[in-house]
């Protein structure tokens, strides 16, 4: 167990220094100076080495990694190039908006997916099981952007229940800034729900023709009972999978959600950080995120290990 | 028929509903009279957002938008109509050879964290601003500068080492603004100046928000509050602007929605004009473009109009050479190059291009750039010239175009006031050289008589006219959308601010 443990912590610590390389590597060769960036077509060349010097730009590409890497290992993230402020501290206020969205996205998925999984199920091949099937169909082929315009309209140029966009702080108190979330977390749940409807659908409608269920209904649970109490719990496995696949898509439709509802997010950090060659910032923010799937990947490694023992004697 | 014993509390249900009722019409009444005092808060959208606060060290237009006449001052400042009026200097003297100048400063001026404002701390930002290690984004407008002197508390000597018609018009600029020495280390993210409202809070990636300064020097502003909202994305601006989120939008992101809020009565769509000369830029040394002939051909191969109404819903004005055409000095020169694809043709063919040429046409993200590109390139087409497209970021623009000189047209507006001083660098982008133009520009430069100044100024226009540089194709509108009830806000852009000193709700 502990060569096992032992193996897979020198693989990530192997992966998390390849992917730094590759972040930066990539980085370096994208065209774009951010001195420039910040100092338009009116600058003279003396200005520009002038920032050049002050942003620590003018130092061998190896060395910058050098410092990068040696920064980080002593939790320095850098200061980003454009804000000057230290990158950390943008890292986190961004994630006040950024980690409430996703959870209350990831919320909707758990609430709806299963209650309208559930019902799709037990109403198989009749009205309700046709419709949900349609919505979903529809919910698949929507691109999120487009859903999110055509909420913004209806819900708040039309109903006006909501604002158009926008986010200030938790300050200004709990039920303004959850109000202000409602609107993209569905944008960016909707679609996630629709998908794990359908597999949802799939895994109890293929349990309903299970021993299992056939002896709960001959104990005397209804159809619906059955379903609920011994069908759902079969169908969580192979969507406890997917759902630390979406968990991604849910970071990378944050990007575009938040762009539409102008919410000040990681994902719109992201973004204008490439647009403005704040490298520093793309290089981190990028290094955090890879480091983060990756803790949740090995976590989940050795959880399995811990479960099943014939893994650990793989070779 | 009521039964008698539910009809008295039945009626009473009826009165006690009726006060409710009552009531409830009474607040809405009252919050109506409340509402009718005019509205001393104000919301901006704008659709980039600073990068930082500090207005002297990064082109951002943002910051400028944000702070300038706002929160920073200079000695001198833009006015609505372009005109240079006097800033923090109240006056100022000319020695008879043009080489130094003489500022009186305004008395008791106060930046935000309570220390005064004298001659020290102008010599102190001016020699910030043009020191060597300075990151001043527009350097350029400190050169010539020899000393700054601060002879007493009021008055501020500049010395320079040969006349500058221009100096007075480059410390107008954003650029140029005084500063705390105090509040250097951190004015990137807390400014201190002195202008008519102070910085309160940055909620990074959302807004920007500054409220009154009652310390004020000068004439004491309408609004208590105004917040800078930045919308990136054009659809959320609509959004937004449309349910009210924001009272004004001053470069309103949607041209095609203008017609929108164009027919709502709750706005006003307003059309100025910038400093913004929207040019197709020719590479003057790449084959066959670096031929006059040639040059001259795409001039009559575009159709102005049909891309001011393509690309732009019709707003923007024709330009013909590069100056803005709301400058007392500009030349209407389009004439000179109308459009005629016949003639284009004819000069190709004089040029040994009959069968046309291959060229690249490299659009940078603005939409001006990218919805012209696609109408120049179906122009340029029509008289046989392939224009092959490509998109870049504005990074990647910078470095290819700008600094690589590795293209042969581009679009993109050169939004520096008064900048025609650009085609007198032989390494611009444009790559033109003629020494008798840069005669032209040394000698405007050091020119304060202000006829000589028009005459010189108009000789340039033409020989880069004639030369065809560029294909200049029209001054970027600032359309934008605002509350109608707003009053006082710019609608020309003689520099990227949005002045609020005179910005009140008309009720």
């Amino acid at each position: 167990m502990l060569r096992y443990i032992l193996r897979k912590l020198v693989l990530f610590l192997i992966s998390l220094l390849v992917s730094s390389l590759v972040i930066f590597a990539v980085l370096e060769v994208i065209p774009g100076d951010p001195a420039q960036f910040m100092l338009g077509i009116g600058a003279t060349e003396a200005t520009l080495a002038a920032l050049r010097h002050e942003l620590g730009l003018d130092v061998a590409p190896h060395e910058r990694y050098l410092n990068w890497i040696g920064g980080m290992l002593r939790g320095d993230f850098g200061i980003s190039y454009t804000y000057r402020t230290p990158v950390i501290e943008t890292v986190l206020e961004r994630l006040t908006v950024s980690l409430p969205l996703a959870l209350m996205a990831l919320g909707l998925v758990l609430l709806l997916a299963p209650i309208l999984a559930v019902l799709a199920a037990h109403h198989q091949g009749r009205l309700p099981d046709r419709m949900i099937s349609m919505i979903s169909q529809i919910g698949i082929a929507i691109p999120n952007f487009w859903l999110a315009i055509m909420m913004i309209h209806l819900f708040a140029l039309t109903l006006g229940w909501f604002a158009a966009g926008g986010f200030s702080t938790w300050d200004e108190g709990l039920v303004t800034g959850l109000r202000s979330l409602i609107l993209p977390a569905f944008a960016l749940a909707i679609p996630q729900v629709v998908i794990l409807t359908r597999i949802m659908r799939e895994e109890l409608v293929a349990s309903l023709d299970q021993d299992y269920i056939r002896t709960a209904r001959a104990k005397g649970l209804s159809r619906l009972e059955a379903l609920i109490r011994h069908g759902f719990r079969n169908a969580l496995l192979p969507v406890l999978t997917i759902l630390g696949m979406q968990f991604s898509f849910l970071i990378a439709g944050a990007i575009i959600i938040e762009n539409v509802f102008a919410l000040p997010g990681l994902g719109r950090l992201i973004f204008q950080a490439i647009a403005q060659r704040d490298l520093i910032m793309v290089e981190s923010v990028v290094f955090l995120l890879v480091f983060s799937v990756m803790v949740v990947t090995l976590i989940v490694d050795l959880a399995h290990a811990i479960a099943d023992p014939r893994l650990r004697r793989q070779r | 028929m009521i039964n008698r014993r539910i009809a008295p509390r039945l009626t009473s249900v009826i009165a006690r509903k009726a006060a409710t009722v009552l009531a409830a019409f009474l607040t809405v009444l009252s919050i109506h009279t409340a509402t009718a005092a005019p509205r001393s808060d104000i919301t901006i959208g704008m659709q980039l957002e600073p990068p930082h606060l500090d207005p002297t060290s990064a082109a951002a237009g943002a910051i400028d938008q944000v702070l300038y006449a706002n929160l920073f001052e200079g000695l001198t400042r833009f006015a609505a109509d372009g005109a240079i009026v006097p800033g923090l200097a109240r006056s100022w003297e000319i020695s008879p050879d043009g080489r130094i100048y003489e500022f009186t400063l305004h008395q008791g001026v106060r930046f935000h964290d309570g220390t005064s404002m004298d001659a020290a701390d102008v010599k102190f930002s001016l020699d910030r601003a043009r020191a060597e290690e300075s990151t001043n984004a527009q350097k350029a407008l400190f050169a010539g500068i020899t000393s700054v002197e601060a002879v007493s508390p009021q008055l501020v000597r500049i010395t320079l080492d040969q006349p500058n018609g221009q100096l007075l018009f480059n410390l107008a600029w954003g650029d140029a603004v005084i500063v705390a020495p105090e509040s250097i280390a951190d004015i990137r993210t807390n400014p201190v100046g002195t202008g008519p409202f102070r910085f309160e809070r940055w909620q990074k990636g959302d807004r920007i928000i500054l409220s009154r300064n009652d310390d004020y020097w000068g004439q004491p502003v309408a609004l208590e509050r105004a917040t800078f909202r930045f919308i990136a994305d054009p659809n959320a601006a609509f959004a937004a602007m449309m349910a009210g989120d924001i009272d004004a939008f001053p470069r309103f992101p949607a041209p095609e929605t203008l017609i929108q809020f164009e027919a709502d009565s709750r706005f006003r769509v307003t059309a100025g004009s910038t400093e913004g000369e929207t040019i197709l830029a020719i590479n003057n040394a790449a084959g066959p473009l670096a031929d006059l002939k040639v040059r001259q051909a795409v001039a009559h191969a575009i159709d102005r109009q049909a891309i001011i109404d393509g690309a732009m819903y019709g707003y923007g004005t024709p330009i013909g050479t590069h100056f803005a055409p709301h400058h007392p000095d500009y030349l209407d020169l389009t004439a000179a190059t109308p459009y005629d694809p016949e003639r284009a043709k004819a000069l190709l063919a004089e040029a040994g291009y009959a069968s046309g040429f291959e060229t690249t046409l490299k659009l940078p993200p603005p939409s001006y750039a990218r919805r012209g590109g696609e109408i120049i390139e179906a122009q340029l087409r029509a008289v046989g010239i392939t224009a092959k497209i490509s998109t870049l970021e504005w990074a990647q623009w910078l470095e290819e175009v700008f600094r690589g000189k590795d293209y042969g047209l581009t679009i993109v507006s050169h939004t520096e006031p008064f900048d025609i001083g650009i085609y007198a660098r032989p390494d611009y982008y444009f790559q033109y050289d003629n020494p008798e133009f840069t005669g032209v520009m040394t000698a405007l430069n050091a020119a304060t008589d202000p006829a000589e100044r028009r005459r010189l100024t108009h000789q340039a226009q033409r020989m880069i006219a004639a030369d065809h540089v560029n294909a200049w194709l029209f001054q970027l509108p600032q359309t934008g959308v605002i509350d109608a009830r707003i009053e006082g806000l710019w609608e020309n852009a003689p520099t990227q601010a949005t002045d609020l000193t005179a910005v009140y709700w008309r009720d």
